[in-house]
């Protein structure tokens, strides 16, 4: 018999944490729960932040994960605008920065990822923002507008995203990237070339192979950038977006073993007893893959808050789910499922031309490791299920726009 | 407002007075009805909102987009009357809806 009575503190209030609070609830856990969060605001949907919300497509309710009131019939207590400074698994406590000290008998960390400083001169400038938490986004949304200028330092999602939110409301952007393409890290050639045209053709500009030397301020105010070896780009507001750090340090007090990240298991299951982590923070298994890694998505968020809740309640275990992602950009639509690990090949279906294609990462006995699918679901939907399945298909198929997706993964 | 029914794969019912002009998803998710998932949180990315909507509001509910078609064909437990409830506006004439959710979502 699984004991459901304790009481769960769960560290963090973003999507992990709030959708754990949530699962536990459903499947029966009836002891109390708190969730502390640091931010004013009830567990919200960070991928609006840098697309609807930032272009004011939607509302604050929209962007909550669940109203207030769900918490108030769960009895979830929120904690929210509340800082953790210790956790101490020997006393099975939880410091917080108000002087409290809360009991837990278990303890679910969903600390996140904080976004990577850049560190050059000027960065500390009012006008220098990150974009992580909805405060973030308010404070890019209020420097934004036609005519303004935005720079944006990193050519990955949050950059590539609000750049084209940016263009939207009539600003203008450019994006300094170090590498020589956009999304170097996270994506193939053919996807980042699509992409950076795509921006381009929307009046983006791209500084590629430039790295930062330092923000130029006026009274204490970014006014430019200044690349190293190179010119200056003038602009009213700059937005760093090169990469998150996991929010490990609670758990590693706490004698957690970390990597890039909190170690767990696929019970979400960290190597301190009665202490789960999940979400951003993690360095999880990635079954289909032998690996470990670290993901930042809402569906890992998801899956482990399920992952985390079934282990406390004694559930069986969610089945293993395929890593995907998606952005939206102007009107394109990118999906991806799975990581290109072990591939040794790739194969485009469809058409870059006419913004309608897909790319096939395949391994050496032609099993997709992932799919990177522009304005194509079928393509995403199905290699989503190959990945998961790990049926190898025929490459004539594959890359034959004339033979549906159904029958490339019958 | 809109009376909408959500019918959980349990059996379990529940009805939700929606706001027009949200999705069926939001009224879901405003009112705490489980098993609409909706991890994109309404941007047709997922397919974790499907509903199969009861026939008498099947052509009043209008028709799937290509991308809501092409996210269905390769979603679980399809039907001919499955829908992604993100991408149903909830109007006069979906009052007294009623839909049911699918055991992928159980």
């Amino acid at each position: 018999m699984t004991d459901v009575l304790g009481r769960i503190v769960v560290v963090g209030a973003g999507h992990a944490g709030g959708s754990a609070a949530a699962f536990l609830r459903q499947y029966g856990w009836t002891g109390p729960i708190t969730v502390i969060g640091e931010e004013p605001i009830a567990p919200y949907h960070r991928p609006p932040l840098s697309k609807a919300w930032l272009k004011g497509e939607t509302d604050a309710d929209s962007l909550a994960l669940r109203p207030v009131s769900f918490y108030m019939q769960n009895k979830i207590a929120l904690r929210l605008s509340v800082g953790v400074t210790r956790l101490d698994a020997r006393a099975r406590t939880v410091s917080l920065a108000t002087g409290e000290v809360l009991s837990y008998d278990h303890l679910i960390v969903a600390t996140g990822a904080r976004a990577r400083k850049l560190p050059v001169p000027g960065a500390d400038l009012n006008g220098v923002l990150e974009l992580r938490t909805a405060a973030d986004a308010d404070a890019l949304k209020g420097a934004l507008g036609r005519g303004k200028r935005l720079a944006v330092i990193g050519g990955g999602y949050v950059g590539l995203e609000a750049a084209a939110s940016a263009r939207a409301l009539g600003a203008e952007a450019v994006i300094v990237e170090r590498e020589p393409r956009v999304l170097a890290r996270v994506a193939c050639e053919t996807l980042s070339k699509f992409l950076q045209d795509y921006h381009s053709a929307k009046g983006v500009l791209f500084e590629l192979n430039a790295t930062v030397e330092r923000f130029i301020g006026e009274a204490g105010r970014v006014i430019g950038v200044k690349l190293a070896g190179g010119h200056t780009l003038l602009c009213d507001v700059a937005l760093v977006g090169v990469g998150a750090i996991a929010n490990q340090e609670l758990a590693q007090g706490a004698g957690c073993a970390c990597e890039n990240g909190v170690v767990v298991d696929a019970s979400a299951r960290s190597t301190v007893e009665r202490i789960h982590a999940i979400g951003d923070c993690t360095w999880r298994p990635l079954p289909m893959y032998a690996l470990m890694g670290r993901l930042e998505s809402v569906p890992n968020a998801l899956e482990q808050a399920k992952q985390a809740a079934s282990d406390l309640t004694g559930r069986p275990l969610p089945p293993a789910e395929t890593p995907w992602f998606w952005s939206d950009q102007y009107d394109v639509k990118l999906q991806i499922a799975g990581l290109p690990f072990h591939s040794v090949r790739q194969i485009v279906r469809g058409n870059p031309a006419a913004a309608r294609f897909a790319v096939f990462h395949l391994d050496a006995e032609n099993r997709v490791q992932a799919v990177e699918a522009i304005n194509a679901a079928p393509e995403f939907m199905a290699g989503r299920q190959l990945v998961g399945n790990r049926k190898p298909v025929a490459l004539i198929k594959l890359s034959d726009m004339s033979v549906s997706m159904k029958e490339v993964a019958a | 407002m809109a009376k909408i029914t959500f019918i959980e794969y349990s059996g379990a019912t529940h009805e939700v007075d929606a706001k027009i002009g949200l999705s069926v998803m939001e009224a879901a998710v405003k009112n705490n009805v489980p098993g609409v998932d909706a991890d994109c949180g309404g941007t047709c990315s997922c397919a974790t909102c499907h509903v199969y909507v009861a026939e008498p509001w099947l052509d009043r509910a209008g028709m799937p987009s290509a991308l809501e078609a092409s996210m269905l064909e390769f979603a679980e437990n399809i039907q001919s009357n499955s829908r992604l409830s993100c991408q149903i506006v909830v109007s006069d004439a979906l009052d007294g809806l009623i839909v049911r959710l699918p055991q992928s979502q159980h």
